[in-house]
């Protein structure tokens, strides 16, 4: 179906080329999973199937790329629009009409198709993808979910033989992420539809992949059967890390497969304490943020309801639950530039001298007392080059004599910035990593991210659990709100888990997030009833023991 | 996805159509339609200065409106038009007010404003002093008259869906079409965007006002616009937007010529018709020959298109009868048929109460038929849910 012969991508301003070589068979029907980390070219990739590489985006292409025998060379995007159809990572930037049925017919309205098969295709994709209630609908009053649906919707009608998936599930939650794979196995099952899927979030895909394209990184690509690939690759979703550290052959990809293939380590491991997943915290530790009472409301419909929150010193506290539960609502009140209809916050050592309103502050001393980091991060940014924004951030948060400038912020975060790289060109962690500096160059003691593993992959979520237990260690207090679990399970001390503006659940990660089956991580739910949350864990209880893993 | 069907399946519930339990099925009427009937009316409103008539004009719109608009967000904006006009109508009476001009002595002097004197190079106007009913009268019949032309094309705007009626444009204009409606559609996220930098800013505790803070908000904004552009664009592209017709640069070239004659000949013919004092050549000539060049033209820009519409409007009996009504209604008030033309514009100079002559009555009753020649438009479509992301993005 797409056949890659001896590609390679070079763009203008690199030296070294995106892809090399690349020799590369998808067969009709397959759902191909396309691994790597952030930058490695995993874009370039999908968008050369259809030619937007290198028609739209420029930069060179040697070699020559088919798709069901047509030459991209020769074809630019439109004219593959009958053969390839693409959905990106937020459904909004592609809208171009508003309402659900409107939408299903545009791409068909372009390929002129006769009127009658148009009417017949909307109403057969409505049902398909479970949207026929919504038809009338305007787009933007969509949930997530239902947006992204309606874009697989939008391209499915032209009826094109391969569909390409860049992340279509990174700006969306658990759920909504959910309902939109379960949409796409459906396709691939029900329609024989060949699919190209890259995404993050391995543990939520890979049990349906036929086969994944990995992108190590130096411009090579290794396909395969997804349990030979990922026995090497160097990215791979918890569950498989649990079958590499067990020795589990063949490697399980799926929850179920690994639990029947753990059953005797189970009883092995039955007796053995796992080690904390991260150190125990001192029980004194001072009260830097008292909430109460908390309510934010916007036109009336509550978006938070009396919510109260105390934050400690040295604690990671992540903060869950679906959109529009009132995470970002509660975050954006703790720091007082949200609005806030009731409450009080209250922020400083319970017993020191005199504790602060964020709200009833200056902006500039509100920063002192509480650094959020929001959902777009690159809200902040606006200078040419990272030296300046840092200048910037130095000369608006008039540190005393003994601040720490923001440059050596940023070399402590993420090392090796140079100084005149724009921040447009930084990489998702690295943009989080500048802004979160700029945050920090004013000292807060309370610091609040939202959303800051939105886009992240693998490594750059290790990167971020480092940052953040460093700034634990220096006596500071955190909350992350996010829905990656399998995040939480690592770097969070404690879990606040909200619905619908409340708080449903408030305590230890181990307890909350253990104690809900859909919550836990993958980890956890192989080795029920055992308390383990991390592949870490179970490593090093299996060298401690020093046993044989596979007896 | 019993999610979602269960929050919604309320939408889906038949709505209260104004002819519910009617013979005919609700249907959207044909755009065009509707700019026929109202624009029509516009025209005959543009002949007659007679407030009875005007009024009726006014009742006759109110009506049409309350029975055949729909709830959509751009079919609840008569009331907006309704304000402009009282606004037209109050400034020109205003005007007229206080700069006293075509006063007669034989005028009944209501009141006086103080006068203020003009310098000498300034002789032609005077502020202020006596204000005659004459005067007012015939500033509010003007101002009315305007006022109900507004509200016309108020009228075409709140029965016909703006974007359905941009769909309707020739091939030729569809890129004129694409552009405005993702202009509306992009529009209400550049104004998210501003407010979600603008909060961002006291983060940082950045300038709230002056030159700096403008650029701290709008750099942000507008490179976030670029960037979704770009990608509104590459999707387009994937999409199969603008796939090679058979167009030459020739066959561009020429449509451009014809578009460009054919608009300068409408222009010059309307001007002409509605312009008593204009040469008789420039009126009905003219608009002809500038109508067939421009349809000349489109046709020719449309030949390079291949595209097709989805569910495209029909024209049936039901538009036929709304837009003749609304035409029929004009020529009768253009023709002087049955009726003395100077009832049309009764007299100020002297003062007499207007008459309602009965044929121009009857006319613009006739246009007011299209309130139950059209069909009952489609039940309306309410979200039952509100959105979930923006909720959390605001």
């Amino acid at each position: 179906m797409i056949t890659f012969d001896q590609v390679t991508v070079q763009y203008e301003d690199t030296a070294e080329p995106v892809l090399r070589d690349v020799n590369l068979t998808v067969e009709e029907g397959e759902l191909c999973l396309v691994v790597g980390h952030t930058g490695v070219g995993k874009s370039t990739l999908l968008g050369a199937v259809n030619g937007l590489v290198p028609h739209f985006t420029g930069g060179t292409l040697y070699g020559r790329v088919t798709v069901d025998g047509r030459d991209t060379a020769e074809h630019p995007p439109r004219e593959l629009a009958d053969v390839v159809g693409v959905v990106g990572q937020d459904p909004l930037d592609g809208f171009v009409t508003d309402t659900v049925e409107e939408e299903l017919a545009y791409a068909m309205e372009q390929l002129a198709v006769a009127p009658a098969t148009m009417r017949k295709r909307v109403e057969e994709t409505l049902d398909l993808l479970g949207l026929a209630d919504l038809r009338h609908r305007a787009l933007h009053e969509l949930s997530g979910g239902q947006q992204q649906r309606v874009a697989i919707g939008s391209v499915l009608t032209a009826h094109p033989r391969v569909l390409v998936l860049d992340e279509p599930t990174s700006a969306l939650d658990p759920t909504a992420a959910e309902e939109v794979l379960a949409a796409v196995t459906r396709l691939v099952h029900d329609l024989g539809v060949t699919v190209l899927l890259a995404e993050h979030r391995l543990e939520r895909v890979v049990q349906y992949a036929d086969r994944v394209i990995h992108l190590p990184g130096d411009g090579r690509v290794v396909s395969g059967p997804p349990a030979e690939v990922f026995r090497t690759s160097s990215i791979a979703p918890p569950v498989v890390d649990l079958g590499r550290i067990a020795g589990w052959s063949p490697l399980p990809l799926s929850i179920r497969d690994a639990r029947r293939a753990a059953a005797p380590l189970r009883t092995r491991l039955d007796g053995v304490v796992p080690p904390p997943v991260r150190t125990a915290l001192p029980a004194d530790r001072p009260r830097l943020l008292s909430a109460r009472g908390i309510t934010v409301t916007y036109q009336g419909v509550p978006a938070v309801r009396e919510v109260a929150l105390d934050l400690r010193g040295g604690e990671i506290t992540a903060l869950m639950g679906r959109n529009g539960s009132g995470k970002s609502s509660l975050l954006w009140a703790l720091q007082g530039s949200g609005p806030r209809k009731a409450g009080s916050v209250s922020v400083g050592e319970s017993d020191g001298p005199g504790t602060r309103d964020p709200r009833k502050v200056s902006a500039t001393e509100a920063r002192r007392l509480v650094g959020l980091v929001p959902q777009t991060p690159t809200d902040l940014l606006y200078l040419e080059s990272v030296k300046q924004e840092l200048d910037q951030a130095d000369s608006e948060s008039a540190v005393q004599a003994d601040g720490i400038p923001a440059r050596t912020l940023l070399d402590r975060l993420a090392p090796g910035i140079p100084d005149t790289t724009h921040p447009r060109d930084l990489s998702e962690g690295q943009k989080l990593a500048l802004v979160l500096a700029i945050q920090l160059a004013a000292a807060p003691r309370v610091v609040l991210l939202d959303e800051p593993t939105r886009g992240l992959d693998y490594r750059a979520k290790g990167e971020l659990i480092g940052i953040v237990d460093g700034l634990a260690a220096e006596g500071r207090t955190v909350v992350i709100s996010t829905h990656d679990v399998e995040f939480v399970a690592r770097a969070a001390d404690r879990v606040v888990v909200m619905a619908e503006g409340d708080v449903v659940a408030d305590g230890p990660t181990t307890e909350v997030i253990v104690a809900s089956p859909v919550f836990a991580p993958q980890t956890a739910k192989v080795l029920a009833p055992l308390p383990y949350l991390t592949v870490d864990q179970l490593a090093s209880v299996l060298d401690a023991h020093g046993t044989d893993p596979s007896a | 996805m019993p999610r979602t069907s269960a929050a919604t399946a309320r939408s889906s519930a038949p709505g209260l159509a104004p002819d519910a339990g009617g013979r005919r099925l609700p249907r959207t009427l044909h755009p065009v339609a509707w700019w026929i009937w109202a624009l029509a009316l516009a025209t005959a409103v543009s002949r007659t200065n007679n407030p009875l008539l005007l009024f009726l004009v006014l009742a006759v719109l109110g009506y049409v409106i309350t029975v055949r608009r729909t709830e959509a967000p751009w079919a609840r904006g008569f009331k907006y038009y309704l304000y402009l006009a009282l606004t037209v109508v109050a400034i020109r009476v205003v005007f007229r007010a206080v700069f006293a001009t075509g006063i007669t002595p034989h005028d009944h002097f209501i009141f006086s404003l103080p006068h203020l004197p003009t310098p000498d190079w300034y002789a032609g106007i005077k502020i202020g002093g006596p204000v005659s009913l004459e005067a007012l009268l015939s500033a509010a019949t003007d101002g009315l008259r305007l006022a109900c032309m507004l509200c016309c094309i108020g009228a075409a705007n709140t029965l016909a869906n703006p974007k359905r009626a941009l769909r309707v444009l020739p091939g030729a204009l569809y890129e004129l079409g694409v552009a405005v409606t993702v202009s509306i559609s992009v529009a209400p996220q550049l104004v998210q965007s501003v407010q979600r930098v603008h909060r961002a800013r006291r983060l940082r505790a950045g300038r709230s006002q002056g030159l700096r803070a403008l650029r701290g908000i709008i750099v942000p904004v507008l490179e976030d616009a670029l960037e979704r552009s770009l990608r509104l664009a590459a999707a387009m592209d994937s999409r199969g937007y603008g796939r090679a017709g058979t167009a030459t640069r020739r066959s561009r070239r020429a449509t451009g010529a014809l578009m460009l004659l054919g608009m300068c000949g409408l222009c010059a013919g309307a001007y002409g018709l509605l312009d008593a004092t204009a040469p008789a050549l420039l009126g009905f000539p003219a608009l002809v020959l500038g109508g067939l060049l421009c349809v000349a033209g489109l046709r020719l820009g449309g030949r390079r298109i291949t595209r097709t519409t989805y569910r495209p409007d029909p024209w049936r009996a039901a538009e036929w009868a709304v837009a003749g009504c609304g035409v029929l209604s004009a020529v009768l008030l253009f023709s002087n048929a049955g009726f003395n033309a100077a009832e049309l514009n009764p007299s100020i100079y002297p003062l007499s109460w207007p008459t309602l002559p009965l044929v121009p009555a009857a006319a613009i009753l006739l246009a007011g038929t299209a309130g139950f020649l059209a069909p009952p438009p489609s039940a309306p479509v309410r979200p039952s849910v509100p959105a979930q992301r923006t909720e959390e993005s605001t």
